[in-house]
C-alpha cells in the first residue's frame, strides 16, 4: 500500500507543482475540502433504493436492529418513508448490560417512525452460552452479542417475509469496526456509503430525534463504552482523512501536505488494509473452471 | 422551406436485469405511448432490452439478426422510428452493446458502442466486443448518428458524427448516479452530463436526444433525466430525475441552420489541419505515448517550419 518508491516520486512531484508556482511550499496548497452531505438528495437516493431493492426481490417488508444509535435510527426512518412504517419491523434487543438510554432511545425512534416493534431481551441466550466459558474477555462477549441479534434479525425475517436491514456505515466498514456477521450483516444496506458526518447530517434532516443525533456513537457492549474513545480518534476527524484518502484518492504524501498527522494517516491506513477481509467474501480454493464470484460472475440482482 | 415539426419521444425505464421478456414488453408499452402521442421517434435507453450490469449473462441474453426477439422489436416499429439498446451477436459469436435503429419494421441501422469503460465501477470491455465505427444515417430529424453512453465522453466521436453530416446526436445510456454536492436536486454525473449534452449541441449545431435509464442493480442507481437539447443550447425536454418518466420533444428542422447561421463553427473546421495533426500525433507518440499501426508507414516528417525532410 505504501510503496516508499511510490511515495517519493508522488512528492517529488508535489515539490516540482510547488516549485513551478513560485516557491511556495506543497504543505500550503494541499487543502482536505469538507464532505458534501446535501441530505435532501441522499433522502431521496436512499428511499428509492430502499424501495427498489426490497421490492424487486418479491418482498415488501424489512426488519431492522435498533440501538438506539443514530445509524439503526437513520436506516429505520428511511425504511419507513420508503416501504411505509407498517412494513418496518425494528427490532431491540438489549442485554442486561446494555445502558437504558439506548433502550429509551430506541423507543423514540419507534414512536417516531410508527413502525412494528419487537423487544427481544438476549441475556438468558448469551449467559447460558459464556457460563461454559467464563474467561471469555470483553471482546469475545460483545461479539457474541452482535451475532446473537443477527440470527435474531435472520430468524425474524424468515417469520415476517422480510429483508434484514443494514445500518453500517462506511466509516465502520472502511475502518472494519464492526463484527463479521453480526452487525455487518444484512440484505440491504442504504448506508454503508455515507460516512459518520453524513450519517449525522441526514439523521438531523429525517428526523431522528436530537438527542440520539448529538449524543456520543457507542456500541454499548460494555458499561461507558464510546466508539471514539475506543478508536483513539474522532468520527468528524476520520472521516475527513478517509473521504481524501479514498473518495479523493490523495496519497500519502498529499495527505501529509493537507495537514493529516503522520502517525493517523499510518494507523488508519492499516486499518483500512487490515480489515479488507471483512469487506469480502470467504476465500474459496480454485479447482474448477467457473469459480464463484471469480470467474462464475453474476450480479446479485440476476433476473430482477 | 417550410417549418417542419417533429416529434421525438423518450422512454425514461428501469430495465429488469436479464429478463429479457419483461423488457420487451415494456418496450411494447412504450412503443404504444410514443405512437399515441404522435412521435415519429422513440428512443429507449442503452441495453434497454437488458440491463446494464450483465457480466456472465451477456452471452444468454444476447440477440442476433434472426432472433425472435428480433422480429418483435422489428414489428414495433410499424409507422415509427424506434432506438432501442441491446447485447447483439454478430455471425462470428461477438457481442456488442448495440443501438438497433428500426423504421417501418426494418432495421436500417445499428450502431456498436465504441467506447466500453472499464475503469471505476465499469468492467464492459471484459465481456462485450468493441464497435468499430461511426456512421451517420437518414432519420426522422434528418441526417443522424447514435453514440452510446460512454461514447459521447470522447468529444472525438461527437465530432466525427458532425462532420459526417449529422444534424442530430441520438444517445442511449444507462449512466449511474455518483458524487453528491451540496445544493442541488440531482447528483454530479447527472451535472456533468447536462453539461456536455448543452455543449456538443451548441458546439455543433445539432440536437441531442439522450435516453437514459433509473432504477437500481446491485445499489447502483441510474440517475434518469433524459432530456432532448435543440442546437441553440434550449433545453426542449427533460425527465424526472431517478424515476421512471416519458418525455416528448416537439422539434424545428429548421433549428441546426438558426445555430449554424448565428455561429457557422462547422463550416470553419479544418479537417485538413485536424487530420494532419492526429497522423503526427499518431506518428510521434503524443501525449498516449501511442505510435499507431501505421507510423512505420509515414515516410517523412514535417519540420517546424512546415518544410520536410526524410526520417533517418
Amino acid at each position: 500500500m505504501a510503496g516508499s518508491a511510490n511515495d517519493l516520486e508522488q512528492s517529488q512531484t508535489l515539490e516540482h507543482a510547488a516549485g513551478a508556482s513560485g516557491g511556495t511550499k506543497a504543505a500550503d496548497r494541499w487543502t482536505c475540502p469538507s464532505i458534501p452531505t446535501n441530505p435532501p438528495l441522499l433522502r431521496r437516493i436512499l428511499t428509492a433504493f430502499i424501495a427498489n431493492e426490497v421490492r424487486k426481490v418479491g418482498v415488501e417488508r424489512v426488519v431492522v436492529g435498533l440501538s438506539g444509535g443514530v445509524d439503526s435510527a437513520l436506516s429505520c426512518l428511511l425504511a419507513a418513508e420508503a416501504l411505509g412504517p407498517h412494513n418496518v419491523l425494528a427490532i431491540k434487543m438489549p442485554y442486561r448490560t446494555s445502558s437504558p438510554e439506548s433502550l429509551a432511545h430506541a423507543n423514540l425512534v419507534i414512536a417516531r417512525a410508527g413502525v412494528e416493534s419487537l423487544e427481544i431481551d438476549i441475556t438468558p441466550q448469551i449467559d447460558a452460552y459464556f457460563a461454559r466459558f467464563p474467561d471469555a474477555d470483553r471482546v469475545r462477549r460483545g461479539n457474541k452479542m452482535a451475532r446473537e441479534r443477527m440470527t435474531i434479525l435472520y430468524d425474524h425475517s424468515a417469520r415476517w417475509h422480510a429483508l434484514v436491514l443494514g445500518t453500517s456505515n462506511k466509516t465502520e466498514l472502511l475502518l472494519g469496526y464492526g463484527t463479521l456477521h453480526g452487525d455487518m450483516a444484512s440484505a440491504v444496506n442504504p448506508l454503508g456509503d455515507l460516512y459518520k458526518t453524513q450519517v449525522w447530517a441526514l439523521a438531523e434532516a429525517v428526523g431522528v430525534p436530537a438527542e440520539i443525533v448529538h449524543k456520543q456513537p457507542s456500541a454499548d457492549l460494555w458499561a461507558g463504552q464510546t466508539d471514539e474513545a475506543e478508536l483513539g480518534f474522532g468520527y468528524r476527524e476520520v472521516d475527513r482523512l478517509l473521504y481524501c484518502m479514498v473518495d479523493l484518492r490523495y496519497s500519502r504524501a498529499e495527505l501529509l501536505a493537507a495537514g493529516f498527522p503522520e502517525e493517523f494517516v499510518r494507523r488508519v491506513s492499516e486499518m483500512v488494509r487490515n480489515s479488507q477481509f471483512k469487506r469480502r467474501l470467504p476465500i474459496i480454493a480454485k479447482v474448477s473452471q467457473r469459480t464463484i464470484d471469480r470467474d462464475f460472475r453474476y450480479a446479485r440482482d440476476w433476473g430482477r | 422551406m417550410a417549418e417542419l415539426f417533429r416529434r421525438v419521444a423518450v422512454v425514461q425505464l428501469a430495465p429488469r436485469l436479464g429478463d429479457v421478456e419483461y423488457n420487451l414488453q415494456q418496450l411494447e408499452a412504450g412503443v404504444r405511448r410514443a405512437r399515441q402521442e404522435g412521435a415519429h421517434l422513440v428512443v429507449f435507453p442503452e441495453l434497454a432490452l437488458t440491463g446494464y450490469f450483465l457480466k456472465d449473462m451477456v452471452s444468454t441474453v444476447a440477440i442476433r439478426h434472426d432472433s425472435a426477439e428480433m422480429e418483435r422489436l422489428a414489428a414495433m416499429s410499424r409507422g415509427i422510428e424506434v432506438v432501442v439498446g441491446a447485447v447483439e451477436e454478430s455471425e462470428d459469436f461477438r457481442f456488442f452493446n448495440s443501438a438497433l435503429y428500426f423504421r417501418d419494421g426494418v432495421l436500417v441501422h445499428v450502431h456498436r458502442k465504441v467506447y466500453l469503460p472499464t475503469y471505476g465501477l465499469f468492467d464492459e470491455a471484459r465481456y462485450l466486443a468493441r464497435g468499430d465505427r461511426i456512421r451517420c444515417f437518414a432519420s426522422a430529424l434528418g441526417r443522424a448518428a447514435v453514440l452510446i453512453c460512454e461514447d459521447l465522453w470522447h468529444p472525438s466521436t461527437a465530432y466525427v458524427a458532425a462532420l459526417d453530416g449529422a444534424l442530430a446526436i441520438i444517445c442511449p445510456s444507462s449512466s449511474p448516479l455518483r458524487g453528491i454536492s451540496e445544493g442541488r436536486d440531482h447528483d454530479d454525473n447527472a451535472a456533468y452530463w447536462e453539461l456536455l449534452n448543452a455543449v456538443y449541441a451548441q458546439t455543433f449545431g445539432v440536437f441531442v436526444v439522450y435516453a437514459n435509464r433509473v432504477g437500481f442493480e446491485d445499489g447502483v442507481g441510474f440517475w434518469g433525466g433524459s432530456e432532448v437539447v435543440s442546437p441553440t443550447g434550449q433545453r426542449l425536454a427533460k425527465a424526472k430525475y431517478y424515476e421512471e418518466d416519458f418525455i416528448v420533444a416537439e422539434l424545428s428542422l429548421k433549428e441546426p441552420r438558426r445555430q449554424r447561421v448565428a455561429a457557422p463553427l462547422l463550416r470553419d473546421e479544418n479537417v485538413d489541419l485536424t487530420i494532419r495533426e492526429l497522423c503526427r500525433i499518431r506518428r510521434t507518440g503524443g501525449v498516449l505515448g501511442y505510435k499507431g499501426e501505421f507510423a512505420d508507414e509515414e515516410a517523412s516528417e514535417e519540420t517546424p517550419n512546415g518544410g520536410k525532410r526524410e526520417r533517418s
